[in-house]
């Protein structure tokens, strides 16, 4: 499932952002879009990657994380997030500190419509449970961004979620 | 069948001090709390079907410790996938403890799919959970209570308990003062 020719640099460059920030647990559930930064999370001896077989279970992972003095992260599609939502009132009733990372689907360049029934209620849902999203666009943006919304998470026990926008990913290559 | 309220008190009569727990939301939370409140212990309120993912957080995150998810079967059968996601990761310092009645005490008793056809044990083994065992009497429930102070892989365990419903033992429900107790009971920095 080649998303572009090249491997584009900013997967790498969030792997970074993680690593400098002391992530040590990985939850997610395989996704296209954050294939390269699963690779490069498993790869890493230092980070307990956890595979899931729907994305909530990863926000309690993240609680039970932060419990035991860890910080995580949590990879996910945007139908995940709607799985999520119950979950995410444990965040908010205990002011956990988490951190979403969201490819987006159902935007532009988008052959599946079933994507965007989600896809286009990822961002108000959110915001309704008290989860900061910065979208991302641009490549360049990306390293920035996701430090500083990584910051905000842990240092205020607060909840973010980057969304990586189907502009930046780049558009699903369907007919192999 | 073995009566919760003196389930627990067998469990947690010798509790050592590196066992922290995390109960799911009703009456196990209740069962826990009758016990004695512990700085040790999270409570959930909520989160329905989290109970054993928020363990392995634990789990992972504090080696040097054991953890006890208590819980009941409608919660284990809310977070089913939870069991498949525990037993790859194979965390050798997590038990997953299961109070089975058969039903949802909290909204009315209505039966639970367990007392139906589906076996948790059963479940826990074909996800690969390597240690699972049964409890239906004194003698079992001492076993476990020994086990909970020395296993050394992850453990799955049903505890086939009464359908009695025993007067509600209710710690606080504050669940920032629950994570802020139970972060520098395990030694991580808090505020």
């Amino acid at each position: 499932m080649n998303l572009t020719a090249s491997e584009p640099a900013w997967p790498d460059q969030l792997f970074a952002v993680l690593k400098a920030a002391d992530i040590r647990q990985v939850g997610y559930v395989p996704d296209a879009g954050h294939a390269r930064l699963i690779e490069r999370c498993a790869a890493d001896p230092a980070i307990r990657h956890v595979v899931l077989t729907t994305e909530e279970e990863g926000v309690a992972l993240a609680a039970g994380a932060w419990l035991g003095g860890q910080r995580s992260a949590l990879l996910m599609q945007s139908s995940g997030v709607g799985n999520c939502i119950n979950m995410l009132s444990l965040i908010k009733s205990c002011r956990f500190p988490l951190v979403l990372i969201v490819t987006m689907r159902g935007e532009g360049a988008e052959f599946n419509p079933w994507q965007v029934a989600m896809g286009s209620m990822v961002e108000p849902t959110l915001r309704l449970a008290d989860v900061h999203c910065y979208r991302l666009d641009h490549a360049e943006d990306v390293a920035d961004v996701a430090a500083g919304a990584i910051d905000v998470a842990f240092n205020g026990e607060l909840a973010i979620a980057l969304l990586l926008s189907q502009r930046l990913i780049g558009r699903k290559v369907w007919v192999k | 069948m073995l009566e919760r309220r003196k389930a627990i008190a067998t469990l947690l009569a010798q509790r050592p001090d590196d066992l922290v727990i995390v109960s799911g939301l009703g009456s196990t939370t209740y069962d826990v709390a009758s016990v004695g409140d512990d700085d040790r212990n999270f409570y959930l309120w909520g989160a329905m079907g989290g109970a054993a993912m928020v363990g392995l957080g634990v789990a992972l995150a504090q080696p040097q410790r054991r953890v006890a998810v208590i819980t009941g079967d409608g919660e284990t059968l809310m977070g089913l996938g939870a069991l498949a996601t525990v037993a790859v990761q194979k965390p050798a310092n997590l038990a997953i403890v299961v109070f089975d009645n058969g039903l949802y005490g909290e909204t009315g008793s209505q039966a639970s799919h367990t007392r139906g056809t589906v076996d948790l044990t059963k479940v826990a083994t074909a996800c690969g959970i390597g240690f699972t065992m049964e409890v239906h009497d004194e003698a079992g429930l001492a076993r476990l209570a020994e086990l909970l102070r020395n296993f050394t892989q992850t453990l799955f365990v049903r505890v086939a308990i009464a359908p009695n419903e025993p007067p509600r033992v209710l710690p606080t429900r504050d669940g920032v003062a629950l994570k802020l107790r139970f972060r520098n009971a395990v030694g991580c920095r808090v505020g």
